[in-house]
C-alpha cells in the first residue's frame, strides 16, 4: 500500500459526477447518506430525476438557505431539505412499499465492505461495545431495482474495501450491481469483479493491488 | 354526539400504567410529540416497552423519558441521533434492552398490527444478522423472513390538524409513523397544532381517519426539539 500516495484518483464530486452520467433520465432514486447525497449536484444536462427519501418525501429538493430549514422537512439523515413542485409526503408503510416493492429504479449507498459476489456491508462493525442502527438500508438493498454503491477503493487506512468476503456483518448478499470508487467503475458480475472504467491515470495493476479480490479487465 | 378532545396532556395520559407499551411517532424530531411525552415524564409510568425510530436527542422528549429510567424495552431501527448520548448509557449499563429492526421492516410490522394481519413474510434482512434464527420461506425461488405484526397499549403522535372526531392532517415529513402507529394501539392520542370541528377537514384530504384516533389534544404551538436542545434545555 506504499503507492497509495501516488496514485491520484477521483475526488468525492467526480465520483458523484461520474456515477450521475449513469442515471437514466426519469428515473426514482433514493441518495443514501454521506458521499451518495453528494450525486443530486451533478444532475447531467436534460435529465431529471426524482429523489426519494425514506422518511417519507418523493421530490425531495436542495437544502434550505442556513436559517429557512423547517424542522418538520427533513431527509432521512434528518438534514433540512425542500420540497420540490411536484412532490409528495406519504407514510412510513407507503415509503418502504415503494422500496421494498421494487418501485425505486436505483438505490446509491455508501460502504465498508462489499464482495465479489455483491454482498454489502455498511452498517456496522460487529463490534460488541457498538450501538448497532440499521435504518431503512437492509430495505432498500432488498428491494430496489439496482444498487450501486458509491466508496472510496480503500478504508483510511488503506485496507481494501473491495473484498472476496465481508468480514463485517451484512447488510444484504449479492445485491451490489456497480461500484464507483475513486479510482474506477467496477461491475460485480457472476464470475467477480470486473473494471469497467479506470479512473484517467490509474493503471489497472494499481487497483488490483488496491482491492482484495481478483478484477477482471474491462471488455473490449 | 362524538368529541374526542382532552383538556391537558396530563389528562391525556393519565390511564397509562407501569408495564405499557407505547408507540411514538416521530423520525428524529419531526413529528415528535414532545408535550406528550413531557406529561408521561410528569405522570411517572415505568418499565414502559417504547416502540420508535430512534431513541431521541439532548434531555428532552423521547431522550428525557429514557434518562429517567421510564423504558425497559425499546424497539427501535435507529438508536443513534446526533446529540444521542441518553441512550447509548442506558444500553451498554443493561436498563434498557433494545429490539432493532430495519425500518421498512418496523413499519410494516406496526402496519400489519393495525391491520389485523399477525405476521407477514418479508425479503428484508435475508442473510444478514438481523435475520438469523427467523423462519424463512421460499417463494418464486427467494428467500423471505417471517416477520410479526406490532401493536401496543397507547400511541402518541403529533398532527398539524385534527378535528373532534379525530381526523387528522399531518405536516411535511413530520408524518412519518404516525398514521400506521394510529391503528396499531388500544388508545391513540394526538396531540395537533389545531382542533377544528367536523366537517372542516375536506374528506378526500384526510390522512388518519378518526376511527383510529382516540384523544385529541390541542397544543397550538409545539416545542421543536432542536431548539429546546439549542436552547440547552433539559427535561423535567
Amino acid at each position: 500500500m506504499s503507492q497509495q500516495a501516488d496514485t491520484k484518483g477521483w475526488t468525492r464530486e467526480e465520483m458523484a459526477q461520474r456515477l450521475a452520467q449513469d442515471i437514466p433520465n426519469g428515473s426514482y432514486v433514493n441518495l443514501g447518506i454521506g458521499i451518495p447525497e453528494l450525486v443530486a449536484r451533478f444532475v447531467p444536462q436534460g435529465r431529471m430525476f426524482i429523489y426519494h427519501t425514506e422518511n417519507g418525501l418523493l421530490g425531495m429538493g436542495p437544502s434550505p438557505e442556513e436559517g429557512d430549514g423547517d424542522p418538520e422537512l427533513i431527509n432521512a439523515g434528518k438534514r433540512h431539505v425542500t420540497a420540490n413542485p411536484g412532490a409528495a409526503y406519504f407514510h412510513h408503510a407507503d415509503s418502504f412499499a415503494m422500496i421494498r416493492g421494487g418501485h425505486l429504479d436505483l438505490s446509491v449507498l455508501g460502504a465498508m465492505q462489499v464482495s465479489q459476489h455483491g454482498d454489502l456491508a455498511n452498517w456496522s462493525t460487529g463490534k460488541p461495545d457498538a450501538i448497532p442502527a440499521v435504518g431503512g438500508a437492509m430495505d432498500l438493498v432488498a428491494g430496489v431495482k439496482q444498487v450501486f454503491v458509491i466508496t472510496q477503493h480503500c478504508t483510511k487506512s488503506g485496507e481494501p474495501k473491495l473484498v472476496e468476503s465481508c468480514s463485517y456483518p451484512l447488510t444484504g448478499r449479492g445485491i451490489v450491481n456497480r461500484i464507483y470508487s475513486d479510482l474506477a467503475v467496477i461491475d460485480v458480475t457472476p464470475e467477480g469483479f470486473r473494471v469497467v472504467e479506470l479512473c484517467p491515470g490509474v493503471d489497472f495493476q494499481s487497483v488490483q493491488e488496491r482491492t482484495g479480490a481478483p478484477l477482471l479487465p474491462a471488455e473490449q | 354526539m362524538i368529541d374526542k378532545r382532552v383538556v391537558s396532556a396530563a389528562e391525556a395520559v393519565a390511564d397509562i400504567a407501569d408495564g405499557s407499551s407505547i408507540m411514538i411517532g416521530g423520525f428524529g424530531e419531526a413529528g415528535s410529540p414532545i408535550e406528550l411525552i413531557h406529561a408521561l415524564i410528569d405522570q411517572g409510568a415505568s418499565d414502559l416497552t417504547v416502540i420508535s425510530n430512534n431513541t431521541g436527542s439532548g434531555q428532552v422528549g423521547l431522550a428525557a423519558l429514557l434518562k429517567e429510567r421510564r423504558v425497559s424495552k425499546v424497539i427501535c431501527s435507529f438508536p443513534k441521533t446526533l446529540n444521542s448520548t441518553v441512550f447509548p448509557e442506558l444500553y451498554r449499563e443493561g436498563f434498557t434492552e433494545l429490539e432493532l429492526v430495519p425500518q421498512g421492516t418496523l413499519a410494516e410490522r406496526i402496519r400489519a398490527g393495525g391491520a389485523g394481519v399477525p405476521a407477514f413474510y418479508t425479503p428484508t434482512a435475508v442473510g444478514t444478522p438481523l435475520g438469523e434464527g427467523k423462519e424463512s420461506r421460499e417463494f418464486d425461488g427467494r428467500e423471505y423472513l417471517l416477520e410479526y405484526g406490532l401493536t401496543a397499549d397507547y400511541t402518541l403522535i403529533k398532527g398539524l390538524v385534527a378535528d373532534i372526531h379525530g381526523n387528522v392532517l399531518y405536516n411535511k415529513t413530520a408524518r412519518n409513523f404516525a398514521p400506521i402507529m394510529a391503528s396499531a394501539a388500544d388508545v391513540t392520542i394526538v396531540q395537533a397544532t389545531t382542533v377544528v370541528e367536523p366537517g372542516v377537514i375536506d374528506p378526500e384530504t384526510v390522512v388518519t381517519p378518526g376511527i383510529f384516533v382516540d384523544r385529541v389534544l390541542e397544543v397550538a404551538e409545539p416545542a421543536h426539539e432542536s431548539e429546546l436542545i439549542a436552547a440547552g434545555e433539559c427535561y423535567p
